[in-house]
């Protein structure tokens, strides 16, 4: 079993420019994903507006009966988030992770275009070793 | 017959602790998107008025659950982003946390929503949901004088409500 099922990154206009699948049932439709980006972006905003205290970020996690989804929102808006198992733990310190990787190899690659979908060589490498080191420690425990 | 648990009120509602009121509000809607009852015990940011925030929050709910419905990692076959469902049926969740509130959640068979709002730092709240749920039953549903589909009115509900929510961790 895997622990982590599905990674997305979505820009600060919801717009998604990655999406990865490590489950079993194969990737989801185009069109499926980038609507459930967009879905999850105005979910997002909207959870600030109902917060009952001033401050909030909005949705960082989200139980539900088969996944959690974990979301981690970057200071100028680009939002990543994990879909994993229900109870996995240390999905902020992957996600915090990845967004190192996401400065250090989609940002710092001079033909990238900001907010357009991440085609980076080195990114994809990096992630799936992260990935891999994340589900082998999943493993051990 | 109860849906939930036995034919009395179970499980007991724990005893109210030293730390004080968690909570922040409460709504139970039904199936069709009326508030039922809406309850604020801390709410120092109000962004819109009480119509409206009802409304974004039956929204909310109703779009969080299409979502996990079509992320739902366990099946294949999901159907189209949005198809409409019946309670019970596809994934659905039952709570979320923002750095400033987790909101509960809890749907019966019959469409009615329970939703409590507390601090980000609360348990799983899933059997206090239930427990509510079961005093909605008892306190409302079995009221000869209240009519379904209108807000509650009762005033035993909402004491013996506040008592319980006063006590959660």
């Amino acid at each position: 079993m895997a622990a982590i099922y599905s990674l997305y990154i979505i820009n600060k206009s919801g717009g998604l420019i990655f999406y990865k699948d490590y489950g079993l049932q194969g990737r989801m439709d185009t069109n499926d994903s980038l609507r459930l980006a967009s879905l999850w972006h105005s979910m997002h905003a909207i959870s600030q507006q109902l917060s009952p205290i001033l401050g909030c970020s909005g949705i960082e996690l989200l139980e539900a009966d088969t996944f959690d989804l974990h979301c981690f929102q970057s200071l100028t808006g680009t939002k990543f988030f994990v879909v994993s198992e229900p109870g996995t733990q240390n999905m902020e310190n992957l996600l915090k992770h990845i967004y190192e990787l996401y400065t250090d190899y989609v940002l710092k690659n001079p033909f990238y275009e900001m907010e357009m979908p991440i085609r980076c060589e080195l990114f994809d490498i990096n992630l799936a070793q992260s990935i891999q080191k994340d589900r082998v420690s999943y493993l051990g425990r | 017959m109860q849906f939930f648990g036995g034919s009395e009120i179970s499980p007991s509602p724990p005893l109210p602790t030293a730390s004080g009121n968690n909570a922040h509000m409460m709504y139970i809607f039904n199936r069709n998107g009326v508030c039922l009852l809406y309850r604020e015990w801390n709410r120092p940011l109000r962004t819109l008025d009480s119509n409206q925030d009802h409304k974004l929050m039956f929204g909310l709910l109703f779009s969080l659950k299409s979502l996990t419905a079509k992320m739902d990692p366990s099946s294949a076959e999901k159907g189209n982003l949005g198809v409409p469902q019946l309670p019970g049926q596809g994934c659905s969740f039952h709570s979320f946390r923002t750095n400033t509130y987790k909101l509960s959640f809890m749907e019966s068979p019959s469409g009615i929503k329970i939703i409590l709002v507390t601090h980000p730092k609360a348990s799983d709240l899933r059997e206090s949901l239930k427990y509510i749920y079961n005093l909605y039953v008892e306190y409302v549903v079995k009221n000869p004088l209240y009519t379904p589909g209108t807000p509650i009115r009762s005033e035993l509900f909402n004491t013996t409500l506040d008592q319980y929510v006063r006590g959660l961790g």
